[in-house]
């Protein structure tokens, strides 16, 4: 005991301070933003104007949030949204880790041109083709409609070009050719060995794809123009635009909207730090 | 080490397959080959996905996004053909240097900041003697969990005009400045915002880097310290430039997301977005024309040029991460 703890005093320096003491300013701006946005949706909107400002919870939780439900359709906004970024992130996992592995382990001619056609494809503004994108959805009927929303959201080279990586480094050569000598299909050696091994990937590719088609806005709000169609990310820009401004309102709906993906954040985030730690262990 | 990975298949078939079965050799080459090209036809079929949505929702409206910039169309009427008057009108039109002007303003404020200090933290996460590192991890990274919407709503609030906003509470008091119109200014709205896109995806850049950061091994390290080489030695000979790739990944990604910004200043701005100017980004610009002013024909030109900026940023970009890596070739191989 005595002895640990000298050779933990004997670590002690200030250098090591400053670590602390940088990281815990880089977590408390991280996290200042929220707790700021709980206050406030606990607040009735006066308290906004309080100087020195309110910085502690008040009792409003609720009735801000009862404010939020009679100016947006906040549930079938969120579902909306669980819908669009469920089947997205399910559908870009596929194609992404599906197109890593042939990448990363076949060979064919072109192979590095399709690649870099990819890669290519990362630097095109998404907002080059959103006027005929726009009339193209329109054309199919599907204005209005998640499936409009979503088909756009299927394209992510981010994700081929993660999944290649990990697939050339994570998964032996050895190991698909002895399946290959077992007898397994392309497609089985896939399904059976590939997509265990990169499982951890797909927890870190699937959280970033999640998010950010959780919270992408442009697309969504240029399609979805009906407010029964509406994610919540375009119900809640609504928020900011009524004439009252009720910043209570607002942060109560963004607290509400912002929660559910932090508890899903939480639920997967060891699975999404180990994913990431594992790259240090190979 | 991966050519003897290539390597083995044959050795292994050579070696196991004539005791196993007891196929002429002819027969077997022709195993092989139709191996290859089943292999072939997996690797086509597997990215081929991709490349039809692509074509379809990607290259298809890109192509016709060309074609419209050369057209007078308001969405309804028959297109005209318009020559180069689009290009003319857009870049002869003050806001549209205005919008570029505030993009790449906003860009540079938001954006470089947060690489360096990404760096700085992942490289503090992997410090051996950290405790608390889940926490410190999580924290950083939860900004990038929140919308863009939520967060410009957010530091609209914090940013508001009013008196007693707390950006203006903490400018007026902590400071002795006068407080800001943080949704009406020149330098207050582009302020304001290049710290949200700050805020929000530091901690995701930070994510990035310590990945990579973890990927370096340790023995690298070791062999430095013995040599002698001290903790800012080893950043910048070993650390940085063994992290080249994804510095050069997050450099770009990060700036062509800056040249696409529109969330921010749109929802920050809320029912000012299309009509003031001091946050009008360029893409703002684009859907401004196109969906406010059913401009069709000039919202296309204007996506051609901001093609070709962005394409600009990218070339620089490439050729300066190029340079710096090179130099330190020789600890990087």
């Amino acid at each position: 005991m005595s002895k640990q703890d000298k050779r933990k005093r004997k670590k002690f320096s200030v250098g090591r301070l400053f670590v602390y003491l940088f990281l815990l300013i880089a977590a408390i701006v991280s996290l200042f933003p929220f707790y700021w946005m709980f206050v406030m949706a606990t607040r009735p909107s006066a308290a906004y104007n309080s100087i020195p400002p309110t910085l502690t919870p008040g009792t409003m939780l609720v009735e801000n949030f009862k404010k939020v439900l009679s100016q947006i359709d906040f549930f079938g906004g969120m579902w909306n949204s669980f819908v669009l970024c469920t089947i997205v992130t399910i559908v870009v996992l596929l194609i992404s880790s599906l197109a890593g592995f042939a990448f990363a382990k076949f060979k064919f001619p072109g192979r590095n041109i399709f690649f870099v056609a990819i890669l290519v494809t990362m630097i095109i503004p998404p907002q080059l083709g959103l006027i005929p994108q726009y009339f193209l959805i329109s054309k199919a009927g599907l204005l209005d409609t998640l499936q409009g929303v979503m088909i756009l959201s299927f394209l992510n080279p981010l994700g081929i070009f993660l999944m290649r990586q990990y697939i050339s480094e994570g998964v032996p050569d050895e190991l698909i050719e002895a399946a290959k000598l077992d007898g397994c299909s392309n497609f089985r050696i896939y399904w059976g060995i590939v997509l265990p091994i990169i499982l951890p990937a797909f927890a870190t590719l699937g959280i970033i794809v999640f998010t950010a088609v959780w919270g992408e806005f442009l697309w969504q709000f240029t399609v979805l123009r009906d407010p029964e169609m509406y994610t919540i990310q375009v119900a809640l820009a609504q928020l900011g635009n009524t004439h009252n401004i009720d910043f209570g309102m607002i942060l109560s709906g963004v607290f509400w909207a912002t929660v559910p993906l932090l508890v899903i954040f939480l639920l997967f985030n060891r699975l999404f730090i180990s994913s990431i730690t594992e790259g240090s262990v190979k | 080490m991966k050519r003897g990975g290539e390597m083995n298949p044959i050795s292994n078939k050579e070696t196991v397959n004539p005791i196993s079965n007891k196929q002429p050799i002819h027969k077997r080459q022709k195993k092989f080959r139709s191996e290859k090209k089943k292999d072939m036809i997996s690797g086509y079929l597997y990215i081929a996905p991709f490349f039809v949505i692509f074509a379809v929702i990607g290259l298809y409206p890109m192509l016709f996004s060309i074609y419209l910039a050369f057209q007078k169309w308001n969405g309804l009427s028959p297109m005209t053909f318009n020559g180069l008057a689009n290009f003319e009108t857009v870049l002869t039109d003050p806001l549209f240097w205005k919008s570029v002007y505030n993009t790449i303003i906003i860009g540079i404020m938001g954006t470089a900041p947060q690489l360096v200090v990404g760096l700085i933290l992942a490289y503090l996460l992997n410090m051996a003697f950290l405790k608390f590192k889940s926490f410190f991890r999580v924290t950083i990274f939860m900004p990038y969990l929140t919308s863009m919407v939520a967060v410009a709503l957010i530091f609209s609030v914090l940013f508001s005009n009013h008196e007693s906003s707390l950006a203006n509470y903490v400018l007026t008091h902590f400071f002795g400045l006068d407080p800001i119109h943080w949704a009406a200014s020149e330098w207050g709205t582009k302020i304001a915002i290049s710290i949200m896109v700050f805020w929000r995806w530091v901690g995701y850049n930070t994510i990035i880097y310590l990945a990579g950061i973890q990927g370096i091994s340790n023995d690298l390290y070791e062999a430095a310290t013995i040599d002698g080489a001290n903790k800012f030695h080893q950043l910048f000979y070993i650390t940085i430039p063994m992290m080249k790739p994804f510095i050069i990944l997050t450099v770009f990604t990060s700036t062509v997301g800056a040249m696409q910004l529109f969330s921010e200043p749109t929802v920050f701005l809320g029912t000012d977005a299309f009509t003031r100017d001091e946050a009008m980004t360029i893409v703002m610009y684009l859907y401004r024309d196109a969906f406010k002013l059913q401009s069709f024909g000039t919202a296309s030109a204007t996506a051609i040029i901001l093609l070709v900026i962005i394409s600009l940023f990218a070339v620089i970009n490439l050729s300066l991460t190029q340079g710096f890596g090179r130099k330190k070739r020789g600890v990087d191989q």
